[in-house]
């Protein structure tokens, strides 16, 4: 790990500047500290060489609290893995996104591991991590998962970079049509999840479109009276797995039919991925079978696996069958 | 500005206090182990991925190696030196020998660390909620069945303890 400086600041205001500033000698600028379960992983592999860390973690302002009010619920960028797993109100009306939490990773890690770092965790792709591989993510010419060991890799092929979004609870946002509040130095907005992570492109090899400057404050979730939701993943082991494939489905329901429906996938892009397609077949349906089965058709068409991934496709669609049953029975 | 210079931190380990100076990238795990000379805590990985270097902070399970000791300067920290009183074993550690529950030892500090932190929030777990408690401990020797015995009977053992003692 390159030494670095270590920040504090006091206020939001006074990080989001450190964050503009860059004092002689900082080059590489400073990076924010929440958990650091995916900072410090990728500083000790020199992947990420900040000259200053700002522990946010002790900002007043950050919330690491849950907030339910009319208008759904208000999640403080610090709370941890672990309070979304077992908090009354996200496991009642938020099951998608508790179960996700309770899925990832491990309890220590859930201890340490904030929601704000979890969105904007990197990706998990093996050339990536391995510092002696200079890949198209990490500003070279080629992505070598391409034609390589490519199994655990996207099947939508949207960007140049073919790695998979590690996240769970970002699938499970999705679905559950969160919004994400940043604030920096032109002020506070809030995004649509969808609108927040976006496939990495030559000018901006990232998954999300947050500027260098701002910071996550919190993540908020509608209402979600009507709804049911649930979060299903297939690991290579029980626990502590990344995800080969993550579905989130979220469905509402009157007396056997579908008033609205929201279907989300992970480790199949670059970013968590919206099944609009099956999401209209669903909506306004009798529930049944074979709606489902369309459903699920629906939601890898256009995939395109790569020479070793093919696996994921089956996989997918069986989860989403599985979890749109569950919501339905 | 110069990086990297060096910053006094106070660590509370085990009720007691260090006043160290380190350089900010000093890992928790590290700090442990050469500043204080406190050795239970394995680095195995330092990634993440294995869980031999779980210390309890603040009352939670964490991994030393992925906390920076700058970061710990006011939290409470039990490493496994601090469970036992005296000649007297904590009762993970004494079920952890009854019921056999490791081989080389390598993961067994972070497991005992894992199942004391369960304990102290879950005086009464059932079979799945310790066996929860560990997924974070790999254990290359396999001896996951006795572990999870070991579980079990520390929670016997702390209740037996804690009725006696009143
Ligand atoms: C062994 C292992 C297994 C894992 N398994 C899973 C898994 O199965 N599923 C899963 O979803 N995740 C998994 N993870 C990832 C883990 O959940 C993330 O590392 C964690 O959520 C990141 O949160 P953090 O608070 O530790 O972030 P940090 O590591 O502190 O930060 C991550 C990034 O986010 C930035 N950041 C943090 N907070 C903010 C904020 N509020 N505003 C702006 N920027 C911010 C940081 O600057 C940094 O760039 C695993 C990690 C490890 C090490
Ligand atoms: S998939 Fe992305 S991260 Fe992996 S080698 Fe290709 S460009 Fe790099
Ligand atoms: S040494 Fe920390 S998890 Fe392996
Ligand atoms: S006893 Fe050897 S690794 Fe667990």
């Amino acid at each position: 790990m390159k030494p670095f400086d270590f920040a504090r600041p006091e206020t939001i205001e006074d990080a989001v500047a450190m964050l503009d500033a860059r004092p002689a000698g900082h080059a590489n600028g400073s990076a924010l500290l929440a958990g650091g379960t995916d900072l410090l992983t990728l500083m000790k592999a020199d992947l990420s060489a900040p000259d200053r860390l700002i522990d946010i973690k002790r900002l007043a302002e950050l919330d690491n609290r849950i907030e339910e009010d009319e208008e759904g619920l208000t999640i403080g960028a610090l709370v941890t893995l672990a309070q979304l797993e077992e908090d009354p109100r996200v496991t009642a009306l938020y099951p998608a996104l508790a179960e996700a939490s309770s899925l990832a990773a491990t309890p220590q890690l859930r201890h340490m591991a904030t929601i704000g770092g979890n969105l904007l965790q990197r990706p998990r792709c093996w050339y990536f991590r391995n510092p002696h591989v200079h890949c198209w993510l990490k500003g070279g010419d080629e992505c070598q998962a391409r034609q390589g060991e490519n199994q655990r890799h996207a099947i939508f092929d949207i960007s140049p970079c073919v790695a998979v979004h590690p996240s769970d609870p970002a699938t499970a946002l999705l679905a559950l049509d969160a919004t994400v509040r940043l604030r920096g130095a032109a002020g506070e907005r809030e995004l649509p999840i969808a609108d927040f992570f976006a496939p990495p492109t030559a000018e901006r090899c990232t998954e999300t479109i947050i500027r260098g400057d701002e910071l996550i404050v919190a993540v908020r979730l509608p209402a979600a009276q009507g709804w049911r939701s649930t979060y299903l993943k297939a690991m290579d082991r029980k626990v502590w797995a990344f995800a080969l494939v993550g579905v989130a489905a979220a469905l509402r329901v009157d007396e056997g039919r579908v008033i609205d429906a929201r279907l989300a996938l992970g480790g199949v892009a670059p970013i968590p991925w919206r099944a609009e397609a099956a999401e209209r077949l669903l909506a306004g349906s009798d529930i049944s079978a074979e709606v489902i089965s369309h459903a699920a058709e629906a939601a890898l068409d256009g995939a395109q696996p790569l020479a070793k991934n093919a696996y994921k496709i089956l996989l997918a669609k069986a989860l989403v069958r599985r979890a749109l049953m569950a919501l339905s029975g | 500005m110069e990086p990297s210079r060096h910053l006094p931190v106070t660590l509370s380990v085990n009720g007691s206090q260090y006043p160290i100076l380190i350089e900010p990238r000093r890992t928790l795990l590290d700090a442990l182990r050469h500043d204080l000379g406190l050795t239970g805590a394995k680095k195995v990985c330092d990634m993440g991925d294995c869980g031999a270097c779980t210390v309890i902070v603040d009352g939670k399970a964490m991994y030393a190696c992925l906390l920076l000791a700058v970061d710990c300067d006011d939290r409470e920290i039990t490493t496994i030196e601090g469970l036992a009183t005296g000649n007297e074993l904590d009762p993970v550690q004494e079920a952890f020998i009854r019921a056999d529950a490791f081989q080389c030892g390598f993961c067994t500090s972070g497991q005992i660390m894992s199942l004391r932190a369960l304990l102290d929030a879950n005086p009464e777990p059932d079979d799945d909620q310790i066996l929860r408690a560990v997924t974070g401990n790999l254990c290359r020797c396999g001896a996951y069945p006795n572990i999870l015995k070991a579980g079990r009977l520390a929670a016997d053992l702390q209740a037996q303890a804690a009725s006696n003692g009143q």
